[in-house]
């Protein structure tokens, strides 16, 4: 245990990169994933089809091979480069992955939330004389997504447990995982109490998100 | 037809899959006319309303709004349609929005209004309407009277050319009726161009210049609401006013 603790600086590190890889990437998804739902619901069919195209093929690959494309293929194939160390490089490559592969189930949240709108407020919104952009911004996202804070919080909680693939899958970006099995690898810590002491450090990010956003979706839900 | 005619359809027609649900369809309404289109569900008088503002897209014919002939989309489409209202049979309000929220929206999004214009006048329709007092409650928090007379708030703060009910009092219980209908009866004799889907014949006798009665997506006929209730000249007419008048 007091080579667990005398490591804590080492833990505290590795869970902050997984913050920040989890807030940046959570952003991007965020935002990516409006867009695919608009796009989802607009009335062009090719809007529709790509958006379906993308959210289908990218939702059904594993993780793990969305990130090695984006180390192996984005990176080392073609050349895409986002910073000059390749510190940085690997955190915007990792943060590109997650975002793209987390950005599909909020869309798919997303649009489970649109089909709770009734359709006639759509009817009624075209009959002001709103566009469609605005009939989306302010009448159908803003119920939709009150609709589906809680699925959200699923979401968020599943990307932040999935920044620990972004190590293993080719990447070799920092987060805790990676702290832990460097620390592993160095053989100066025990074992079990390490996994623990890890495993809390995820719980302690993570209950709170499902608690935040349990509550919000209970204050913000729409009476009908 | 005249030129000057406020809504014209011409030979208009519709159909869901192979029902043939608005058949050559011929009629206009004049500024400042009340029509009231009335007939058995099923006849297309619910789809009829629906296609003046394209809710319903038409196959062939011509719809034109104060001359202008009726966009297919996008940004022409929206403008003609902030020129039609729209007061619907499940109310509609925008769930997440107030109830004042509900009538300014499309003033100030579509009108560019001024929030401070916008609200003032929304006030004063809420008041006409009898529901300035709820001005800060949400739709769920309404009786079903009560969000009906927002919608038509709602409807009347874009200053529309003319108002379009699709059976308005059908989604309501029965005590509630009287107050939507006093509204619009209120509008009726205020001058403004109504076309009103409905079953309530009171209404129609009361306020309609015009009746027109519709069935298997045809206009069987059309006269003012005394000659029509009291002699109605075509068979469908006599059966279905029988059905509806007799208890």
């Amino acid at each position: 245990m007091e080579a667990f603790l005398a490591n804590f600086n080492v833990v505290i590190d590795g869970f902050s990169w997984t913050i920040r890889l989890t807030a940046i990437s959570a952003v991007f998804s965020f935002a990516l994933g409006i867009v695919l739902t608009a796009m989802r619901v607009s009335p062009v069919p090719l809007l529709r089809l790509m958006a379906s195209v993308y959210v289908e093929a990218v939702r059904n690959t594993p993780l793990t091979l969305v990130l090695l494309f984006c180390g192996l293929g984005l990176n080392s194939a073609l050349g895409l480069s986002f910073a000059e160390s390749v510190e940085w490089n690997v955190y915007w490559l990792a943060v590109l992955g997650l975002s793209a592969y987390t950005a599909c189930f909020v869309s798919e949240a997303l649009r489970s939330g649109v089909n709770t709108i009734p359709f006639g407020q759509i009817e009624a919104a075209r009959s002001l004389g709103l566009t469609f952009m605005q009939n989306m911004r302010l009448i159908v996202l803003p119920q939709a997504l009150r609709s589906v804070i809680g699925p959200l919080g699923s979401v968020l909680i599943a990307l932040t447990k999935n920044t620990t693939v972004a190590s293993v899958a080719g990447l070799g970006v920092q987060e805790a995982s990676r702290e832990m099995k460097l620390m592993f690898d160095q053989g100066v810590v025990p074992v079990l109490p390490t996994f623990i002491g890890f495993a809390i450090g995820f719980l302690v990010l993570c209950l709170p998100m499902g608690w935040i956003f349990g509550t919000l979706s209970k204050r913000m839900a729409v009476a009908r | 037809m005249t030129a000057t005619s406020l809504v014209a359809l011409e030979n208009v027609n519709k159909h869901f899959g192979d029902l043939h649900v608005l058949r050559d369809i011929n009629v206009t309404v004049e500024r400042g006319e009340v029509v009231v289109v009335i007939g058995p569900s099923g006849s297309g008088k619910s789809t009829l309303c629906r296609t003046i503002n394209r809710l319903e897209t038409i196959d062939s014919g011509v719809i034109t709004i104060d001359g202008q002939p009726l966009p297919s989309e996008g940004r022409g489409l929206a403008r003609l349609r902030s020129d039609v209202g729209m007061v619907f049979q499940s109310f509609n309000l925008f769930a997440h929005k107030t109830v004042l929220e509900n009538v300014t929206l499309g003033p100030v999004k579509v009108r560019k209004k001024s929030k401070e214009e916008a609200h003032k006048r929304a006030m004063e329709l809420l008041d006409r309407v009898g529901i300035a007092s709820q001005a800060e409650k949400y739709p769920a928090q309404l009786s079903g009277g009560q969000q009906q007379r927002v919608a038509i708030a709602r409807a009347l703060a874009m200053d529309p050319k003319v108002l379009m009910f699709d059976e308005p009092t059908s989604a309501l219980d029965p005590e509630m009726v009287q107050e939507v209908l006093d509204v619009m009866t209120s509008l009726a004799k205020d001058g403004m161009t109504m076309v009103v889907v409905t079953h309530e014949m009171g209404f129609a006798r009361r306020a309609a210049n015009r009746v027109i009665f519709m069935a298997d997506g045809e206009i069987v006929e059309q006269n003012t609401p005394d000659e029509f209730f009291t002699s109605p000249s075509s068979a469908r007419a006599k059966d279905f006013l029988s059905k509806i008048l007799t208890h």
